[in-house]
């Protein structure tokens, strides 16, 4: 895959804009899942991953095409979103959670048109509880478990992608870890 | 939870799959004697198994178009390529038809100089060709970047490239040409002759 990805790139440097659509393809799946996981609204996460997608072609010449391209490309998205987090605007969205209600979002409030099987509901609420208990993490351990536990990346790569030492990383993921232990022991 | 420190960061290892085989030792035979540290292992793992059974999500339908209509506008020139690409047959056709005219429009523009196909019969005087009268030329006539006059007979085509017919008046009454006619003044019809001559050559080949 990396040798297709690479050959597209060759195409788009030449100012091939097609050849950048099947690189989209390839990753928005990835990139759509970091920045959903790390910003825990749909709708930011489809605005932030487009931006990386966008900056990563804008950019697209300095990228060293000796290097993986799925490893900048996380970097871009990543940073992203910690970008976001960090000058968080107060703006509201309907799946965004509703402050102290422990989880609950704006949709909460709309009565669900469909009856569903208890089961569903059951496995829908543990996920939306194990997304929001990542979100409660500082950004800093949040980055390294989703990179490391959703994208399933190794540590070597995510010290890449962070442009961290790897001891740091390591150490951020034992805390983050540690943390998302506490919160969800009872689950 | 008294236990010192070290099994903590053995389960970390443990768990980042980089535990040596030995400290991996020293932390099963602990977690064997120590209920606290046990649990906070199985926490751990049970952790990491939640995390991992977040379903995958993609990315929302269209998300590639939306991508691909915010990025800033491409090189017209390659757009260019690219439609040459996918339309090979066009391109290969205007291709040919370029370099064909290019060259007969090059032709054109040379062949500035005065030439008669050779026969004996001919009279050359400055650059008006004269068939005298009473004389008939068998064959056909090409005068380039000269005048043609007819007094006599032609047997055969006739065709002035660049100049006039003089005795063209007199055909129709005295019939003294019996092939085509033909007056060539236009780049365009340089080009047409040119075709024609081509095409004419071509089915003589083939027959």
């Amino acid at each position: 895959m990396e040798a297709l990805v690479k050959k597209r790139i060759l195409q788009v440097l030449k100012g091939d804009q097609d050849a950048y659509g099947e690189i989209v393809e390839l990753y928005k799946d990835k990139v759509y899942q970091i920045s959903y996981r790390m910003l825990g609204n749909r709708h930011e996460a489809e605005d932030i991953a487009q931006e990386a997608f966008i900056r990563a072609f804008i950019n697209i010449h300095s990228f060293n095409i000796d290097l993986k391209f799925s490893t900048w490309l996380f970097r871009i998205a990543t940073n992203l979103c910690i970008d976001r987090i960090r000058k968080k605007k107060p703006d509201y969205y309907l799946d965004a959670e509703v402050a102290g209600t422990d989880g609950l979002n704006m949709y909460s409030q709309i009565p669900s048109k469909t009856d569903m099987p208890e089961k569903e509901i059951e496995s829908l609420e543990l996920e939306e509880t194990i997304q929001s208990e990542i979100l409660k993490l500082p950004e800093k351990y949040r980055t390294v478990i989703v990179l490391k536990y959703i994208e399933e990346l190794s540590l070597i790569e995510i010290s890449k992608i962070l442009n961290l030492p790897i001891g740091t990383v390591k150490t951020r993921i034992h805390r983050g870890r540690e943390a998302l232990r506490k919160q969800l022991r009872h689950v | 939870m008294n236990c010192p420190d070290i099994y903590t960061d053995y389960m970390h290892d443990y768990l980042d799959e980089e535990i040596t085989p030995d400290n991996e030792t020293k932390l099963r035979e602990h977690l064997l004697i120590c209920a606290d540290c046990q649990s906070h292992f199985q926490e751990l793992k049970k952790t990491i198994a939640l995390v991992q059974s977040t379903s995958h999500i993609q990315a929302p339908v269209n998300f590639t178009s939306a991508v691909m209509a915010r990025l800033p506008n491409e090189k017209k020139q390659v757009g260019l390529k690219r439609w040459f690409r996918r339309h090979p047959m066009v391109t290969a056709a205007s291709l040919f038809l370029t370099l064909m005219v290019g060259s007969l429009i090059t032709g054109w523009n040379e062949d500035q100089e005065f030439s008669v196909s050779k026969n004996p019969n001919l009279i050359i005087e400055n650059n008006t060709v004269i068939v005298p009268e009473g004389k008939t030329v068998n064959g056909d006539i090409v005068v380039k970047n000269g005048d043609l006059k007819i007094e006599g007979q032609v047997d055969g085509n006739v065709t002035v490239i660049n100049g006039d017919i003089n005795g063209e008046k007199y055909l129709a009454s005295a019939g003294q040409v019996t092939g085509e006619i033909e007056e060539i003044n236009q780049l365009f019809d340089w080009l047409w002759y040119h075709m024609k001559k081509i095409t004419k050559d071509t089915v003589n080949i083939v027959k």
